[in-house]
């Protein structure tokens, strides 16, 4: 069994310096615009913090991987373009990619730069991954978050490069870099603003008995009564009514997180290289707990100890978690 | 060249029975140029149909359309990635592909694009084409300033471009069936009760507004689509194929509606009026067009 690769998310430098501190191999992160996935404010980097965290990082031994993982709309190609010419001078590790005009730029003009393939691309099925493997020399593939462990293994068996998956953080079901619910309510795209639920446009709104309602734009996501957690409001998290269902119920899925620790052997015996933390818009504390805890279980099952995986119940989105669909597809 | 009309792919799961009417009526009186075939949503759906293409197909083509045949939006399975290899394969009728799956199967072979692809700029069309693809129907959240450097770019290339002009406006794609969770049931014991929903089904917020429409493991607009108005801007920034999303309204008619503008034969407040007209049972949308929140209506009532 090789030894995967710890991959943490830093949302800002001072998380990056956090992740590095707590044992990751690997942080990923972007700069403050629509070239990547997690365009919140406050969240990311400015040129001069990433060159300063890049070399910080380095000094670790940890590698720094770029997400330039967006889809640049028609006429503002030349910001994604900049982003990846300003990581590749400051010397980023490896570029996390979507659109397969950033991928052509990058495998073009940094071809000695390692290309992953972004979850924003939705590359499901091995063929979809020999295509971006054989077009643009992608080195690993970020798998969707809608596979088995054994669709997984049966992946690694066909494709020529190294598969990464997420292991702990947000579950969502949509596909990613296929949504565009965002876009319909708010005006802004996932895919080209790299923006979903944004919070300018988000309310909470408390009536006199207690309860709550989350709205996104002009649209009701959910209501809490008085003794429920109020989530924060994502479309695909929301309670709705239809005329087939009794009662207000979640559509899409439950507001619940990821958390596969359990399913570490197996998902490194499957043969994953790269285990991703998802988090960039979280908290410090989050990233010291969850990457310590994970470097811990790593190690223990390298060393062939029982991982020890300590709770983390607590760091989970409306403190559920699940395997999601990595322990069975009777979830679909 | 002349306007292109065409029929997207029917997105829900109508029984057999519902589809050969349909297009039959399409082959036999619809004013449209280009029908896309097959089904994109669901590969449990596909059995119902599959024997009946060639007829269909035949007697499009007999009526002047041109077919062309739509892959799956999502592959994941064996049974559907095999799917796939099949259709790249189909020498007799153009292929519009959903999914990336499908590049890796058309090397030398040239192809469509549909709108579930992420085309959004011109470096990725210009990639595609090299590899074989000649027509791009454009993702539909795109605002109309990147349309236009679209159409632009693509004919320099030598493609075509075609946007959607009339239905509902797919939003998302998940691996889970919101059909099937709704009755309470997964996926592969879902006993097609998508069927009920042959528009899809509606989703309305907690105080009881309509928002979204759920098909299968689709979601959709609550409203439909309608830029009849813009398609004169449209034309002159070189689009050439408008789309129109079959529902269970009177396509026929739609499509009567949208050629009479696309060609000019009567006034854009005499298409509207009947367009309204046909009560479709929704709010029109044209947000996205307008570089707003999709489910908007920008412009007179």
């Amino acid at each position: 069994m090789n030894r995967p690769e710890l991959v943490c998310p830093a949302g800002t430098p001072s998380a990056m310096r956090t992740a590095v501190e707590a044992g990751a191999d690997a942080v990923y992160c972007g700069f403050q615009n629509a070239t990547n996935a997690r365009n919140f404010p406050g969240l990311n980097f400015t040129v001069p913090e990433l060159e300063k965290s890049v070399r910080h990082a380095h000094n670790g031994g940890t590698k720094v991987l770029l997400a330039v993982n967006t889809f640049p709309p028609a006429g503002k190609v030349d910001l994604w373009k900049e982003a990846v010419d300003t990581g590749a001078k400051l010397g980023v590790d490896a570029f996390i990619v979507a659109d397969i005009g950033v991928a052509d730029y990058i495998a073009k003009n940094y071809p000695d730069i390692r290309l992953h393939l972004s979850v924003q691309a939705a590359a499901s099925t091995p063929e979809a991954i020999k295509f971006y493997c054989r077009e643009f020399n992608i080195k690993r593939v970020v798998l969707p978050r809608i596979l088995t462990v054994p669709e997984i293994k049966t992946m690694a068996d066909e494709i020529p490069c190294e598969i990464e998956t997420f292991i702990f953080g947000n579950h969502g079901l949509m596909v990613e870099g296929r949504c565009s619910l965002t876009n319909y309510i708010t005006g802004l795209s996932t895919n080209m603003d790299g923006v979903c639920s944004p919070a300018a446009q988000i309310q909470y709104i408390k009536d006199d008995s207690g309860n709550l309602t989350t709205k996104l734009g002009e649209f009701t996501i959910d209501c809490f009564s008085c003794d429920e957690n109020a989530g924060y409001p994502t479309i695909c998290k929301g309670r709705y009514l239809t005329p087939a269902h009794d009662g207000a119920y979640y559509a899409f899925e439950e507001p619940i997180s990821l958390n596969l620790s359990t399913l570490l052997p197996d998902l490194m015996a499957a043969g994953v290289t790269a285990l991703k933390i998802e988090g960039r818009q979280r908290s410090r504390a989050y990233v010291k707990s969850v990457v310590t805890a994970y470097r811990k279980a790593v190690d223990n099952i390298m060393a062939g100890h029982n991982p020890e995986i300590s709770d983390l119940l607590a760091l989970t989105e409306g403190q559920k978690e699940t395997q999601g669909a990595f322990k069975s597809k009777a979830w679909r | 060249m002349k306007p292109n009309l065409t029929i997207a792919p029917i997105l829900f799961h109508w029984n057999a029975e519902r589809k050969l009417e349909f297009y039959a009526r399409i082959a036999d009186e619809a004013p449209v140029d280009v029908v896309y075939l097959g089904e994109i949503i669901c590969s449990k759906r596909t059995p119902f149909f599959e024997n009946h293409y060639d007829e269909v197909a035949e007697r499009l083509v007999r009526g002047g359309k041109t077919v062309v045949f739509s892959t799956l939006a999502e592959v994941m399975l064996k049974r559907e990635r095999n799917m796939i290899a099949g259709f790249c394969d189909l020498e007799d009728f153009e292929l519009e592909i959903n999914d990336s799956s499908a590049l890796w199967h058309l090397d030398d072979k040239s192809y469509r694009v549909g709108s579930l692809m992420n085309v959004y700029n011109e470096d990725t069309m210009a990639y595609l084409v090299a590899k074989g693809a000649t027509h791009f129907t454009l993702p539909a959240e795109l605002p109309r300033d990147s349309i236009a450097i679209l159409a632009a770019h693509a004919k320099e290339l030598g493609a075509t471009t075609e946007v959607q002009v009339f239905g509902r406006v797919s939003l998302a794609l998940s691996a889970r069936c919101y059909h099937a969770r709704a009755h309470g049931r997964i996926k592969d014991n879902c006993q097609f009760v998508c069927e009920e929903d042959m528009d899809g089904m509606p989703l309305n917020t907690l105080d009881g507004e309509e928002f979204l429409t759920v098909n299968g493991i689709q979601t959709l607009s609550h409203s439909y689509l309608n830029l009849l108005d813009d398609m004169d801007d449209m034309k002159e920034m070189g689009v050439t194929h408008f789309r129109l999303v079959p529902h269970t309204q009177d396509m026929v008619a739609v499509a009567n509606i949208f050629r009479e503008a696309l060609d000019d034969t009567v006034s854009a407040e005499e298409s509207s009026e009947k367009l309204t007209a046909l009560d479709i049972p929704a709010p029109f949308s044209n947000g996205f067009w307008n570089g707003r929140p999709g489910h908007q209506w920008v412009g007179e009532v």
